[in-house]
């Protein structure tokens, strides 16, 4: 915004604006200093991999490295998108975030409005306290347990609950229904403290005299959540899902790695295409697939994320990112 | 009225009691288990009360070297990386709001657009491979993806710009102090609270890391704690493999394999259960401004 400046002098002053801007420039040296590791680390870690994206269009070699490999054009994509595999991880990426938005916005909100509710701060501190916890934990900690309930022999699910019952144990490494129910619940576990501190700060805005008034009314608890709470929380149920329609095509890792343990009988429903990309490119024959799914990956999410900041504008400028 | 919303406590601290159980289940599960006999969770599963009370997973931690060289990596990563990473952050942050600076709406476009665009795993991963050969080299844990991100970067000129009073910025340049002398003398100073956020956030994401262990390092040497526990939860007799004999005058058959891993997980988890009382003000902060506008 302010580099408009020196532009904006009037012709007649242009020697004087140049003047200034060298003055600037002269002055504002130590702060390009203090900017440069920051821009050496973000064209080095961001923009070189982006030009690298030309890998989609090639069949990468050793020989030939990024830019001097062979340029296949096409062929990538055509072997990815014919491949059984591509429609399954798209699938299983957009099917997983949904539930992860629309049900997490809910969840989001009932959290942070029963926490909201509680009279005594205390205990609002203290179930916060631990809610937020599993937020703090890595994905590796996560997976172990998991594993801890799930494991076929030694789980406490199949050893304290299945067998004491008198039913079969199961085996969930390696049965597939049962992974989209224990995936989304693992991410909500883990998540959900740390998604509803944003609405619990909102809730902490708004006007108690909105709920004074209201309860004269007759209004209850029930009224006051539909019409006053949500209603305040629009503006940010709103950025929350822009944010998050803009990864739609990314995925937790490690949610879908590491807490299926990597286990392949299960592929069918635990595939995201960030695991796909990763397998694809620990096994070099699957190279250009696996750039391809990645090029797909990046310039999808970019559209759509540009799509919804656009539409966001139109209807509320306010809530827009950009 | 009052009785009914007495009612309503009741009900709501019930809700919260199950949510606050469902989250703590697992952790006592798995730290109950780690101290367990290791026989016991083989015969009967994990449980939340130890058949026979056995610390001996834990002694073993100590007594091999390998786990300790892992906790070692971590820390001295996670050290190293928070701070860098604070500086060089807070540094780019500090100069976006320097109003006069040419080229400043370029500069915020320029760290705004990562965000937005990214090349992915395949292109880095070669990137980093071919072009900086960072395979099996310390710095593939402190670089790539983790040094310096936007989102932080965004927060901090946001508590820049509202926190830091001009006047006293301007009254230090009349006294002629350097730029730079402004910045770690009186600026860094006035943000200890959002200093506070940021190095707990980095922190959390370099003792959490993992995946750049999982690219990059393959020397067994150079593996974190989360990604020794990685290579023990995929291949149980991974510890057993990689010490050397010598070491260790017990055989690898006595190793308590599972209860070792589950008291490693304990262990990697003390740090930030330690720090999470004393930064949780901080990091909520973190999360409330992460919707702040870039």
């Amino acid at each position: 915004m302010t580099t408009a400046a020196p532009a904006k002098t009037a012709p007649s002053k242009k020697k004087k604006g140049n003047s200034t801007l060298a003055k600037r420039l002269k002055r504002c040296w130590p702060f390009y200093i203090m900017a440069l590791p920051a821009i050496i680390y973000f064209v080095i870690n961001n923009y070189i991999p982006m030009s690298g994206l030309i890998l989609a269009f090639e069949h990468y070699t050793v020989s030939g490295g990024i830019f001097g490999s062979e340029k296949v054009g096409l062929q990538n994509f055509k072997f990815l998108f014919t491949s059984a595999d591509s429609w399954i991880m798209i699938r299983n990426t957009l099917l997983y975030n949904l539930a992860f938005i629309v049900l997490g916005t809910v969840i989001a909100i009932l959290t942070a409005y029963f926490l909201h509710e509680l009279k005594s701060n205390m205990s609002r501190k203290v179930y916060q306290t631990v809610i937020l916890f599993p937020g703090l934990l890595s994905v590796i900690i996560v997976s172990y347990l998991a594993n801890a309930l799930l494991a076929g022999d030694t789980g406490f699910i199949n050893m304290h609950i299945l067998r004491p019952l008198g039913l079969e144990s199961v085996s969930f490494y390696s049965e597939k229904k049962w992974w989209p129910f224990i995936l989304v619940f693992v991410h909500f576990w883990q998540m959900t403290g740390t998604n509803c501190i944003l609405y619990l700060a909102n809730m902490s805005a708004i006007d108690p005299g909105l709920y004074e008034a209201s309860s004269l009314d007759g209004a209850s608890r029930w009224d006051q959540l539909i019409n006053i709470t949500v209603p305040c929380l629009i503006p940010t149920i709103i950025t929350m899902t822009i944010l998050q329609v803009g990864k739609i095509f990314n995925s937790d890792f490690g949610l879908f790695y590491q807490v299926p343990m990597n286990s392949g009988a299960i592929l069918d429903v635990t595939q995201t295409i960030d695991t796909y990309v990763y397998r694809g490119l620990m096994n070099t024959a699957n190279m250009g697939m696996s750039a391809a799914a990645c090029f797909y990956q990046s310039v999808v999410g970019f559209v759509l994320v540009m799509i919804t900041n656009a539409i966001t504008r139109k209807i509320s400028r306010e809530n827009a990112m950009f | 009225m009052v009785r009914k919303d007495t009612k309503f406590q009741v009900a709501d601290h019930i809700i919260m009691i199950i949510m606050s159980f469902l989250v703590l289940f697992p952790l006592a599960l798995l730290i109950m288990s780690s101290m367990s006999a290791e026989a016991d969770i083989i015969k009967y599963g994990y449980s939340l009360i130890p058949k026979n009370f056995d610390l001996s997973a834990y002694k073993y931690i100590f007594a091999e070297g390998s786990v300790f060289r892992s906790y070692m990596i971590t820390i001295i990563v996670t050290l190293v990386g928070t701070l860098a990473s604070i500086i060089i952050t807070t540094m780019f942050a500090y100069t976006l709001t320097v109003p006069e600076l040419p080229g400043k709406s370029f500069l915020s476009f320029f760290v705004l657009f990562t965000m937005l665009f990214s090349g992915g795993l395949v292109p880095s991963y070669m990137m980093w491979t071919q072009m900086f050969h960072i395979k099996n080299k310390i710095w593939a844990l402190l670089i790539p993806n983790l040094l310096c991100s936007s989102f932080h970067i965004m927060i901090c000129r946001s508590y820049f710009q509202n926190n830091i009073p001009k006047e006293v910025l301007e009254s230090a340049r009349m006294d002629g102090e350097s730029e730079f002398g402004i910045f770690f003398k009186i600026v860094l100073p006035l943000s200890l609270p959002i200093l506070a956020t940021i190095g707990f956030m980095k922190a959390l994401m370099y003792w959490n890391d993992w995946t750049n262990s999982l690219y990059y390092i393959t020397d067994k040497n150079l593996v974190g704690i989360q990604a020794l526990l990685n290579n023990m939860l995929t291949n149980a007799q991974y510890l057993a493999q990689s010490m050397d004999a010598s070491s260790v005058a017990t055989d690898s058959a006595s190793i308590p394999s599972l209860s070792l891993r589950l008291a490693i997980a304990v262990v990697g988890m003390l740090p930030m259960i330690i720090l999470y009382p004393f930064f949780q003000k901080y990091y909520m902060k973190g999360l409330t401004v992460g919707a702040v506008k870039g």
